[in-house]
């Protein structure tokens, strides 16, 4: 059984050598990402059955005892994580194969994209926070040539932006880790939930603190996402649609993770509180202000990341099952939207709300894609969305936080909006000065769409669906997956037996 | 523990922030070098004292052994940032030859959307006066 835990990371490990093996043939490594990626699939599936049958289940590396060895261990948030992301991860993958040049001109693609799932999937199963740190570095170093793929000049600047920042984060990260040593003596987190208990308070908040702030980088939570919105809009399409999905998340895991885990009894309430408005309402006023589909989009990524923040910040089974869920949502959807973006450009060649109009007629298909990501992102009823932010709200009503309650609607009803201002812009309406595609193929020309690439879109769309459809029982799953987050003495036994 | 390694981890510290504030790209990344170090002799630090190696066979029961787990995270780290210091190095190359220019560019999409701001402000001035 434990070779299942431990496939998540080898396979896409493995199937990456094999890649650049394959260098210079492309078919063949389309072959390797393809077959790695739907067997990993299965293998989240198989996992996700298992946890839910037997609970957390863990595998110590090398056969070394837990606080000396590293351990895997995934539990039902893991499992839940870890399926979304490789099912999402497979739908770019397909669409970065349709996309006409994407992986084409570019030898390095399907490695470094295999790496960096290996990267992800070791992010939501390890059990030791260094390993952790590792697991960040694989994503991120993978993520840093992946958004500069290309190398052209603007890429280049946000690149640079993207890296420095991050590396920025993995010092602190580092630190982070220095500090927690030297109070506990171990790295292992199922091992540091009892010891930093027995640590002084001022202690215990010093290194919470510290920790949320090199997730928040990641996560890119307020004041701390600045970087986000500059370098997602520049990579190739594929590329800024997966790390919107995930890369975000993986950092907001982690910090529900850590802040649940390893600091049960200091609990930074308010200060979540805080963070998680002041997220959601700057990040969907930098939409607001926006005037490119690409952008709008990415400082939607930020605004919805409060939501989570919120959900965790109730530290209630209700509000962390909202935030699962949620999260569960919110990788698809965000995808599937930059997803569409990416055919939206494919077809005319621009992004701009300005230069791009009238393409509910053009392509009628993306416009319904788009549509039905956009409600689901705004959390209109019956969507994915609403079902996720429904589960907040109730836990905030319960909570008695009505405030932030009521600041987290008025951002659902500013995204709706700016939604609205895309839809405007780029699909109703007609336009003053059409990007070149538009112009040449005149004023009611159906335009062209690579099959595979709205295949791909249309996969993750209907996931969404699904998500939507199911809601009852992902919400069970994520309520089980909240209890074992708020009373993690399952986890810990499971570690160390 | 000694004052010494401590105090050269806070000037490391300081030199990395004042080197990463500066415009100049190259600047920018020796100071991340230097954070990096920083971060990685903390790392010795915390170990605690020095002391013999930790083979199996080397020592005897009841000897200061030095701690072996810090230095194989410092190990790790190390690697790690020697890759990413390359790809970064690599990267203000590229920076270069595209801009012949090693400060740090502005981002244009947000310079045009602040220019926008102002106008209109400045439209809304004319009007309300």
């Amino acid at each position: 059984m434990s070779w299942l835990l431990v496939l998540p990371v080898a396979l896409p490990l493995l199937a990456a050598a094999l890649a650049t093996i394959a260098y210079n043939h492309r078919k063949l490594q389309r072959a390797i990402a393809l077959t790695a990626l739907t067997a990993l699939l299965v293998d989240a599936v198989a996992i996700l059955v298992t946890v839910e049958r037997d609970g957390v289940q863990s595998v110590q590396m090398g056969g070394w005892p837990a606080p000396i060895g590293i351990t895997i261990v995934i539990d039902m948030f893991s499992a839940l994580m870890l399926l979304i992301s490789v099912a999402t991860v497979l739908a770019v993958l397909i669409y970065a194969i349709g996309q006409p040049g994407a992986d084409r001109d570019q030898p390095v693609f399907h490695p470094v994209y295999l790496t960096m799932t290996a990267g992800v999937a070791l992010s939501f199963t390890t059990g030791d926070l260094f390993n952790l740190f590792v697991a960040y570095e694989i994503t991120l170093a993978s993520s840093y040539v992946l958004i500069t793929l290309g190398g052209r000049r603007e890429q280049v600047r946000a690149g640079m932006t993207y890296v420095i920042i991050n590396l920025l984060a993995s010092t602190f990260f580092v630190v982070g880790i220095a500090w927690v040593y030297a109070a506990t003596g171990t790295v292992n987190m199922a091992d540091l939930a009892g010891k930093i208990a027995a640590l002084p308070d001022g202690m215990q908040t010093a290194l919470s603190m510290f920790l949320l702030i090199v997730f928040g980088i990641k996560a890119a939570i307020f004041p701390l996402f600045f970087w986000l919105p500059d370098s997602y809009p520049t990579a190739r399409m594929p590329v800024t649609a997966v790390f919107a999905g995930l890369l975000t998340k993986v950092g907001m895991y982690s910090i529900i993770r850590t802040q649940t885990l390893l600091f049960p009894e200091n609990r930074p309430s308010v200060v979540l509180l805080v963070f998680a408005g002041f997220t959601m309402v700057v990040g969907v006023l930098g939409a607001i202000a926006q005037n490119d589909m690409k952008r709008i989009l990415s400082f939607h990524i930020v605004s919805q990341i409060g939501y989570m923040l919120l959900g965790l910040a109730l530290f209630s089974v209700a509000g962390i099952a909202g935030s699962v869920l949620f999260i569960f949502h919110q990788i698809p959807v965000k995808t599937a939207l930059f997803l569409a973006t990416g055919l939206v450009e494919e077809s005319t060649g621009s992004t701009a709300l300005n230069r791009v109009g009238g393409l509910v007629r053009r392509t009628p298909m993306v416009a319904a894609l788009f549509m039905l990501s956009a409600l689901s992102l705004a959390g209109i009823p019956p969507f994915s969305g609403f079902v996720g932010k429904l589960a907040i709200v109730q836990a905030g009503f319960g909570a008695k936080e009505y405030a932030i309650v009521g600041v987290s609607l008025v951002v659902s009803l500013f995204t709706l909006f700016s939604m609205m201002k895309i839809w405007n812009g780029v699909f109703w309406g007609t336009t003053e000065d059409p990007a070149l595609r538009l112009a040449a193929a005149g004023p009611d020309a159906r335009l062209h769409t690579p099959s595979l690439m709205t295949a791909a879109t249309a996969g993750l769309v209907a996931i969404t669906l699904a998500i939507a459809l199911f809601a009852g029982p992902l919400y069970r799953l994520s309520e089980r997956a909240a209890q074992g987050l708020l009373e993690p003495t399952e986890y810990i036994q499971a570690v160390l037996g | 523990m000694t004052l010494v390694p401590a105090l050269i981890v806070a000037v490391l510290f300081s030199v990395g922030v004042f080197l990463m504030l500066q415009r100049t790209l190259t600047r920018v990344i020796l100071g991340l070098v230097m954070l990096g170090h920083a971060a990685n002799l903390l790392l010795m630090v915390v170990g605690g004292r020095a002391g013999k190696a930790p083979i199996i066979g080397q020592f005897v029961e009841g000897e200061a052994v030095a701690d072996p787990l810090p230095q194989a995270l410092a190990l790790t780290a190390i690697v790690i940032s020697f890759g990413i210091t390359a790809f970064l190095l690599a990267l203000a190359y590229r920076s270069w030859v595209l801009t012949h220019d090693d400060e740090v560019e502005d981002d244009i999409e947000d310079a045009r959307i602040a220019q926008l701001g102002e106008q209109e402000f400045a439209r809304w001035w004319k009007r309300s006066r």
